[in-house]
């Protein structure tokens, strides 16, 4: 079995490991370095529920070998949220409007809406859609997701708003 | 599904490609972005003993101008090629072709010279380039050459590409500014961004009194190869673009189309999406040409 050194940068840290050509990236998150938020779905590029960030850029990498992702710069689910204790404002916008009923696409929901909302502060609908376009949800029937995603973005541009002045007391 | 054992290159030029490709015979296979060929090996549709990764060879990226023709690097990445300021105000029937191509997620790994090999009878880039006379050019260790879109498309998935051969680049030669020029591309699918029914690609020049002076019509997803719609473009130069031209042009598209059938949609229905997109493609070419200034 062919062997190839790999050293990628995951969330930060710099991951090196010894694979076959043929371990998807996918698996090699999950199997090798226990990253499990990931999640593998179809296994062939159609469900989404896969996807990362490499080089900031959204990819499904379940269609990628892990030899491909040498030297690459790879963001996990895992990676989103500020610490190991709390969520994101995205992560936590999918609870506060139920943007999930089994979890299972959510981590690729996640990635490829992180992804909108970096490039994009004020997306429409229909750019929440088409950036969610390529993942697959067979529980909420999309609306919550695309609800949440709106709602992050609403908190995430208040969030670069001066800080209301205080009320003066006593005149 | 997990793909058969391979080895695995990634060679830094073209010319260690073209040895790898001529050592290999046919058990080396090119990867770039993967995203129809990493399907292919974990369903174990595929098998080759050696996959090379051309995808970061520099001389096979980026995207240059010249007076006479844009020309794209096989392995620029589609979301790459979508964002492109060249691309979008030269070839706008291409970003819009583009647009209908996969997911974000795709485009930022597939690429140009990617789908254009792997000739997926229902691909958009494809389908731009054949409506565009692009030329496609190739290396192997027996040396480079030029190959016409018209001569490229064989058969679904096969290409006039040999075994042993890489492609490099795509060139799609300007339309001379003989007046407007717009165009429209057109796709029916299950779903967004699922495999096109069919889909249709119009490009066309118009005159100061609004005649069509040159048209390109392509279609896609019907047959077995991508097809340029000769017979209607033929009708449609020399006249306006009105109703009745775009009644003719519908009628012609789906008299003269060699469509099949399978279990998403039989011959018939792909005739009758043909001619309504082929009619709904020119229309809106037509109205971008018409957008222009004068």
């Amino acid at each position: 079995m062919s062997q190839h050194p790999v050293t990628l940068t995951v969330n930060g840290e710099t991951r090196s490991a010894d694979v076959p050509a043929r371990l998807t990236l996918v698996d090699f998150l999950r199997e090798t370095l226990n990253l499990t938020g990931t999640h593998a779905g179809c296994e062939h590029g159609v469900c989404g529920a896969c996807t990362v960030l490499m080089d900031g850029e959204p990819v499904r990498s379940c269609l990628l070998f892990a030899v491909q992702a040498d030297g690459a710069q790879i963001v996990t689910v895992e990676g989103l949220a500020p610490d190991a204790e709390g969520l994101s404002v995205l992560q936590d916008s999918f609870c506060e409007v139920h943007a999930l009923q089994c979890g299972f696409c959510t981590p690729g929901m996640l990635i490829a809406a992180h992804a909108l909302l970096t490039r994009n502060p004020d997306p429409s609908d229909a750019d929440i859609r088409e950036a969610i376009g390529g993942n697959l949800c067979r529980c909420t029937g999309y609306k919550q997701i695309v609800e949440a995603v709106a709602l992050a973005a609403r908190r995430l541009r208040g969030a670069n708003e001066p800080a209301p002045r205080e009320r003066s007391h006593g005149g | 599904m997990k793909a058969v054992d391979f080895d695995y290159q990634r060679p830094a030029g073209l010319s260690e490609t073209c040895a790898l490709l001529a050592e290999g015979g046919g058990e080396a296979k090119i990867i770039a972005g993967g995203q129809t060929l990493v399907p292919l090996l974990v369903m174990r549709l595929a098998r080759p003993a050696l996959l090379i990764d051309i995808n970061r060879i520099a001389e096979l990226q980026g995207i240059a101008e010249s007076g006479d023709a844009v020309e794209i690097r096989a392995c620029t990445s589609q979301a790459r090629a979508l964002a492109d300021r060249v691309v979008r105000r030269r070839l706008p029937l291409l970003a819009k072709a583009l647009s209908f191509v996969g997911h974000a997620q795709t485009r930022n790994r597939g690429t140009i010279g990617g789908s254009l090999a792997n000739a997926d009878p229902a691909a958009e880039i494809g389908l731009a380039a054949l409506a565009l006379d692009a030329e496609l050019s190739s290396r192997s260790a027996r040396g480079a050459r030029t190959i016409a879109i018209g001569q490229f498309f064989v058969s679904p998935l096969v290409t006039a590409l040999a075994a042993e051969e890489c492609l490099t680049a795509v060139r799609f030669p300007a339309w001379r500014a003989d007046g407007r020029i717009g165009s429209g591309f057109q796709e029916t699918s299950i779903r967004r961004s699922d495999f096109a029914l069919v889909a249709a690609a119009a490009q066309l020049a118009l005159d100061k009194s609004g005649v069509c002076t040159r048209i390109a019509i392509s279609l896609g997803g019907a047959g077995a190869t991508p097809v340029r719609l000769t017979a209607v473009e033929q009708a449609l130069v020399g006249g306006k673009l009105g109703d009745g031209a775009l009644a003719t042009a519908e009628k012609l598209a789906q008299d003269n189309l060699d469509a099949s059938g399978d279990i998403h949609a039989s011959a018939a229905h792909r005739r009758r999406i043909a001619g309504a997109l082929v009619a709904r493609a020119v229309a809106e070419a037509r109205d971008a040409a018409l957008a222009e200034p004068a």
